[in-house]
């Protein structure tokens, strides 16, 4: 095929950009997660495909878009609190695998409760009237709804970077991650800090959830292509390394869409070449620590 | 201490009594479904199809019609009283899961015929499976390589259209009235790669430019990245083949990318379930083929039987293309049942070669050589204004009739004369 002309490579360029921000507001909620509790949360794309569903109800029973952009990272958000302080918490310092099956295992169920109240079919879900459309960007045109979740997601990352550096909870947090016991020692609650850690983490991946249904629509079985991905992106990143996420998100982005416009067949595989690689030369990932799964 | 014997007596006399009770039972009952099975033992069929995955919405349809054709047979007294079952099992798209099961159905369940299969590749599968053990297989999903020699034996029949079929139909339609620059997106596997080869054979008669084909694996959820150097190629149409969710999400991000401003997207086959599923939005204006729309009830009182029952069966909702493709392929096996007076493999097969039917579409046949069902072909659009009711989506735009001068002939299919 001819007719690789600079607009075309630079719009391609842009596109795996703005893929590469929904793997990054995915993987960001999995890697705190466990870079705080050294949870391995398989239930992720299940709390993300609910995010989608909760959107799909509110907006049916009369709400918009608007609101579902605060209401249902709050409603998912205290589901993943329910989630941690009910089932998750008994097996803190019992080795890694245990949360690992046991969310591995929730997803399995929150799946299936999906199923039984929506339906095994998917559901449409409508691009909000004023981000409808493609805008000019210079180098072609791009849907004005994919740069909404650029910017979407920079806020997130933001507000998040703000909330872990800047606040004193935030540095709480951090210290919790470090050593849980020292923090302990000085007098602070840990399971609390833990538990909203895991909450945040949730509620991320609802919000993502829902972003991610005008684009694709919404269906039980969505969490679970995402959450592939969204482990390579983690790993690739570096397991718990924020920062690592994010460039490793936009990265895979790029990877996919360069791929994609030389060898279209080979995009899926892509992915999983760039983790070999990495892995290959920096075992850890970017930003990952050693030792943290062990 | 009198007391605690009599209490041990009291219970060892129980035990005793359910021990034997239990017994009697297991002692009757093997008897008793010998007893069943030698005097109305369920006509059985196996139905095979991926009611979870990408394809599931359409499955789900492919069952209910299905159980509204076993209903039909069994309140019309059957076979002689003898009553129809339909045994469905979950293939998840997956040729080796669709393999164990059908095999299942045919080892386990005893099964008398097997009818389903939502899959280019998977139905080979299966066929593959029902061939060996000389079971007749009616498939109601789009395939080329089933009536072929090679993967054909004298028990596949197929009920659905074939990709020749669907694209010919369809590029004929398009390629006289949007232009001769054509550009591909397609799902890479059987299904797509036939359906292009399809449109590049018809495209022959029109002189078609083919621009390129960009491929993109089953279970694809995001296109974003195929769709701007599909837009740079700058077609006239821009021909999408691939099925279910991943059409379903083709074609939304199509429309968010603003494809159709410039480019009138065609499609093989737009299917009912997925049109329903994604949306009004999304599959606006897209020009495509199927083998059933329930607004056809107008031209053939098949058509509006079958809608009727379909609705009394599932509270007025109306039929879909391949909800109806469940309902002739069950239908036709039953009613060769019935004509053969047998469940006898080959008289049924010789009964089902005899057939001439209209069952819910205008009238339709299994051709000899390969078993294809000749039958006609809707060029449908997509609407998205005055819909009188959610199952008013599609306007039939053409209707190609049955002939067999648009499927490929014997020879080229590999087959003596």
């Amino acid at each position: 095929m001819a007719g690789l002309s600079f607009d075309l490579i630079a719009l391609q360029l842009f596109a795996g950009l703005a893929l590469g921000a929904i793997y990054v507001l995915f993987a960001i909620g999995l890697s705190l997660i466990f870079g705080m509790l050294t949870v391995v949360n398989f239930a992720h794309g299940a709390f993300y495909m609910v995010g989608a569903y909760v959107g799909l109800y509110l907006i049916s029973i009369g709400g918009n878009f608007w609101i579902c952009l605060v209401a249902v990272p709050i409603v998912i958000g205290l589901s993943g609190l329910a989630v941690e302080r009910v089932v998750i918490r008994p097996l803190y310092g019992r080795g890694i695998d245990y949360p690992l099956l046991l969310t591995f295992g929730l997803s399995y169920v929150m799946v299936e409760c999906v199923r039984i109240a929506f339906g095994k079919t998917g559901y449409p879900f409508d691009t909000p009237e004023v981000l409808q459309g493609a805008v000019d960007i210079g180098v072609g045109y791009f849907p004005l709804y994919r740069l909404f979740v650029i910017g979407a997601t920079a806020v997130v990352l933001l507000a998040l970077w703000l909330f872990l550096e800047k606040t004193s909870y935030g540095l709480i947090i951090r210290a919790g991650a470090r050593d849980p016991q020292i923090v302990r020692v000085l007098g602070v609650d840990v399971s609390r800090v833990w538990l909203i850690v895991f909450g945040i983490g949730t509620a991320i991946a609802g919000f993502a959830g829902l972003l991610a249904a005008p684009l694709q629509g919404v269906i039980p079985e969505m969490g679970g292509t995402i959450l592939a991905e969204a482990f390579v992106v983690t790993v690739v990143g570096g397991m718990g390394s924020i920062g690592g996420a994010v460039l490793a998100g936009l990265l895979v982005g790029v990877v996919v869409s360069m791929t994609s416009l030389f060898a279209p067949e080979m995009a899926k595989v892509s992915i999983f070449a760039l983790m070999a690689i990495v892995l290959i030369v920096r075992p850890h990932g970017f930003f990952g620590r050693a030792g943290l799964m062990s | 201490m009198t007391k605690k014997v009599t209490k041990a007596g009291s219970i060892s006399r129980r035990r005793l009594l359910t021990t034997a009770s239990a017994g009697a039972v297991l002692a009757v009952s093997p008897f008793r479904i010998n007893l069943l099975q030698a005097e109305e033992a369920p006509i059985k069929i196996g139905f095979p199809v991926p009611l979870t995955g990408p394809y599931g919405a359409e499955a789900q349809d492919q069952v209910r019609a299905g159980q509204l054709a076993v209903a039909q047979f069994n309140d019309a007294g059957g076979l002689n009283g003898r009553k129809a079952e339909l045994v469905v099992r979950d293939d998840k798209l997956n040729p080796g899961e669709a393999a164990t099961r059908t095999l299942e159905l045919v080892e386990k369940e005893k099964v008398n015929f097997v009818v389903g299969s939502l899959s280019a590749a998977v139905q080979l599968a299966i066929n593959n499976v029902t061939k060996e053990r000389g079971v007749i297989f009616n498939s109601i999903s789009q395939s080329d390589a089933i009536n072929e020699a090679a993967d054909f034996s004298k028990y596949t029949f197929h009920e659905a259209l074939n990709p020749h079929m669907t694209s010919g139909a369809v590029g004929r339609y398009a390629f006289t009235k949007f232009g001769k620059k054509v550009a591909f997106l397609t799902a890479d596997y059987a299904y797509g790669h036939e359906m292009v080869r399809g449109f590049l054979e018809v495209g022959k008669e029109f002189n078609i430019e083919n621009l390129g084909d960009i491929r993109h694996p089953l279970g694809t959820t995001d296109f974003s990245t195929l769709l701007p150097r599909l837009q740079a190629l700058k077609p006239d149409i821009l021909c999408i083949s691939n099925f279910g969710r991943d059409q379903q999400i083709a074609l939304k991000q199509a429309t968010d990318f603003g494809i159709k401003k410039s480019i009138q997207i065609i499609a093989p086959l737009l299917s009912h379930a997925s049109r329903v599923a994604a949306g009004p939005q999304a599959f606006e204006g897209v020009v495509g083929g199927c083998s059933f729309y329930w607004g056809i009830e107008d031209k053939f009182a098949s058509t509006k039987a079958f809608n009727e029952a379909f609705r009394q069966m599932y509270d007025g909702k109306l039929p879909t293309d391949y909800g109806a493709l469940g309902y002739g392929g069950v239908r036709a096996v039953l009613e060769a049942v019935k004509g053969a007076g047998s469940v006898e493999t080959d008289k049924v097969v010789a009964a089902l070669e005899a057939l001439k039917y209209d069952y819910y579409k205008g009238p339709q046949y299994y051709r000899k050589c390969d078993h294809q069902s000749v039958q006609s072909v809707l060029v449908i659009k997509s609407k998205s204004k005055d819909m009188k009711n959610e199952s008013d989506v599609f306007e039939v735009l053409s209707t190609e009739e049955p002939n067999e001068k648009y499927l490929r002939s014997c020879e080229a299919l590999g087959h003596k004369s």
